[in-house]
């Protein structure tokens, strides 16, 4: 499991791909990605494409993520969801909380 | 000369030569390099200084009379225990084989006479980092055993505290099976059950985020908040409303809980569920070919705030036959040697085609057959539930002791309930509290709580928002009508009032109802004749009716039909 990240130029958005499992191991990691940024993006973008397997360790990070970037006003969205991402995000109904592409 | 190995311990070497001037010079150089020496002039000599002086290194002439070197070196090493006492060998042997000998007898390194000091000196300071070193992993090693035990320990306690409460206690009935695997308990899995007053069966499965500890920590304030709240007689929103907001405030962020929850209730034929995060439930109907699937429709429990949960159940019709099953996500996620999920297609096949009453077993073998020899991935946790007629249901046992007589002894109250009440207040938990303040009703407790609940959604339903039951004798019409329950509800205008009577005369109890309700009544008379005249149960029409003539001895409608008054008699002690 990897993670990258890239802020774009005018560091209003933080891109964060997942590579691999998304589980429990990646926590720290997860988390470090945004706590440990100088700038305030306005938006969040998660990209999955890579990314393998989510678990409920990792709905819980998306919370935290969600929560870091201001809650019920928070703009994070999710990109590029394999089928099985996306059934595990649409049971926990995440559609209601983040913006599911 | 080579500096001291610094912050060492390992400071004092037996010495044992039979051979005194090669001993005395022995013993020079090794005080030299900072050792204290302590001397042996044979064999057994040796043994017994190791006993005695516990020397942190031995210094050993291969061959004395008596016992050997081998021999004591032999002995030291079976009697260090865990600890690591560096013996280095001295030997005028130069035989390969010879020299092989001394490290197979145990010794850790060999040296050649004539001694040289320097390399005698390096030899030792080099033994003694290795003692360091074994003495560090050594305490690092006990430390983690210790920590180890402790956590251990308390992955004992936690898991004892969350069977306890997390393995329900109400599910030895024989319309329920189900399964809990201790790797599913310890991975946060929950199955809760209880009967509320009128006897409805409510269950709930959750499965928390993380395991063991962070797991039973939430269970605990769960449970509660379930059997509380069930035992009172609260609706499945309300239970899954408080569940939500009382996780919410003990869990951190990040950690929640997928839970579904449903109630059977025995007397309406009907099954209301709320589903947060957990895969379908399934309904098969008797003698239907297609599963109706309670679907996830909500946000997980402990995530949203109290203002933005939703609490909107969903409401089935079912008969007796009928089987529910519910499963965490272990069951579609179980995978077998190759590493392929179970999934969802696997679970629905078996649900909807194994036959009936071997259903359970079916799936149970199905994923266990499935996931082969594999155990550690048996993280199952699932439910079934057929349901019953009324009649055999258990009982609740709520039998008081005869002589508990206390409490008010006649009394009367009247309560009424306006249309800001009406929308979203269920008035039922309060009435029975009240209610079971005197200890003679108690043991007619789900008697009374079942007329109550029957007496009010049909003032509320039938009478305040004027909705017709005959919409529910098809099922897309049962549908419908809780539709339109929900929208009538929305901007209801109205009221309705209770008026309670209870006494007791020597053993004499009697409880008095009537409730009255805004509404403009409608045609009781022909209501209860087709009441009266269908034999059957399993019509929707008038089961309200036929259930309040069975609990009550009378039941009188009043002019023009949006009164009610039921009275319910026996004697205290015979029941």
């Amino acid at each position: 499991m990897t993670i990258r990240t890239e802020l774009d130029q005018d560091a209003q958005k933080l891109t964060i791909a997942i590579h691999g499992r998304f589980d429990f191991s990646a926590h720290k990691d997860f988390r470090d990605s945004y706590e440990g940024l100088d700038a305030r993006p306005h938006k969040y973008s998660i990209d999955m494409r890579e990314a393998v397997y989510i678990d409920s360790s990792a709905l819980g990070m998306l919370l935290l993520l969600r929560d870091h970037a201001g809650g019920d006003n928070a703009d994070v969205e999710i990109v590029n969801c394999n089928a099985d991402v996306k059934k595990i995000l649409t049971i926990s109904n995440f559609d209601q909380l983040f913006t599911i592409h | 000369m080579n500096a001291k190995t610094p912050g060492s311990g390992a400071n004092r070497v037996l010495v044992a030569d039979d051979n005194a001037v090669d001993r005395k010079l022995l013993a020079t150089i090794v005080g030299r390099a900072g050792f204290e020496v302590i001397q042996a002039v044979d064999g057994n000599d040796a043994v017994e200084k190791f006993y005695a002086e516990k020397p942190d290194m031995v210094l050993l002439d291969a061959l004395m009379p008596g016992k050997d070197g081998f021999a004591v070196a032999e002995e030291i090493k079976a009697n260090s225990g865990d600890g690591f006492v560096p013996i280095i060998f001295l030997t005028s042997l130069t035989e390969a084989t010879e020299l092989a000998r001394c490290v197979d007898a145990g010794g850790d390194d060999f040296l050649s006479k004539p001694y040289n000091r320097v390399i005698l000196q390096a030899k030792l300071y080099a033994l003694q980092r290795m003692r360091d070193v074994h003495q560090t992993v050594q305490t690092q090693r006990d430390e983690i055993a210790k920590h180890h035990m402790q956590l251990v320990a308390d992955q004992e306690a936690a898991k004892a505290v969350f069977d306890n409460v997390a393995s329900a206690r109400n599910l030895e009935a024989p319309y329920i099976k189900y399964l809990l695997s201790p790797l599913a308990l310890f991975n946060g899995d929950v199955m809760l059950a209880a009967q509320n007053p009128a006897n409805n069966l409510y269950i709930m499965l959750g499965d928390f985020t993380g395991h063991g500890l962070a797991a039973a920590i939430g269970a605990m304030p769960l449970s509660d908040v379930f059997y509380g709240m069930t035992a009172k007689g609260f609706s499945l929103a309300e239970v899954v409303r408080e569940c939500n907001r009382k996780l919410g405030s003990v869990l951190p962020s990040g950690y929640f809980c997928c839970a579904a929850a449903l109630v059977v209730d025995f007397s309406r034929y009907t099954v209301e569920y709320w589903n947060g995060g957990l895969p379908s439930a399934y309904l098969r109907k008797l003698g239907n070919s297609e599963l109706t699937p309670l679907a996830s429709k909500h946000l997980p429990l402990g995530i949203l705030p109290h203002d933005q949960f939703k609490d909107d159940t969903l409401i089935h019709e079912v008969s007796p036959g009928d089987r529910l099953f519910m499963a965490t996500d272990g069951v579609i996620e179980a995978r077998n040697s190759q590493g392929e999920y179970f999934g969802a297609e696997r679970l629905e096949s078996l649900v909807v085609n194994s036959p009936a009453e071997s259903l359970f077993g079916s799936v149970r073998n199905g994923v266990y057959d499935f996931i082969g020899a594999h155990e550690s991935d048996d993280d199952i946790t699932m439910v079934e539930i057929t349901v019953v007629a009324e009649e055999q249901l258990q009982a609740v046992n709520l039998q008081d002791s005869l002589d508990e007589l206390g409490g008010p002894k006649d009394w009367k109250f009247s309560y009424e309930l306006g249309p800001s009440s009406l929308k979203d207040f269920n008035p039922l938990p309060l009435l029975q509290q009240v209610l079971m303040g005197a200890p003679y009703l108690r043991v007619r407790a789900s008697a009374i709580y079942t007329v109550l609940a029957e007496l009010y959604s049909n003032a509320l339903e039938h009478g305040v928002l004027g909705l017709r039951s005959e919409l529910k004798s098809s099922a897309e019409g049962f549908a419908q009508y809780y539709q339109a329950r929900a929208k009538a509800l929305d901007q209801v205008s109205g009221s309705v009032r209770f008026e309670v009577e209870g006494s007791i005369q020597e053993t004499q109890v009697e409880l008095r109802i009537r409730v009255k309700d805004s509404g403009k009544g409608f045609d009781y008379e022909s209501y209860l004749e087709r009441a009266r005249s269908s034999e059957t149960t399993a019509g929707y029409h008038g089961r309200g009716v036929r259930l309040l003539w069975d609990l009550c001895e009378t039941v009188e409608f009043r002019d023009p039909g949006n009164e009610v008054e039921v009275t319910m008699q026996w004697e205290h002690g015979y029941e």
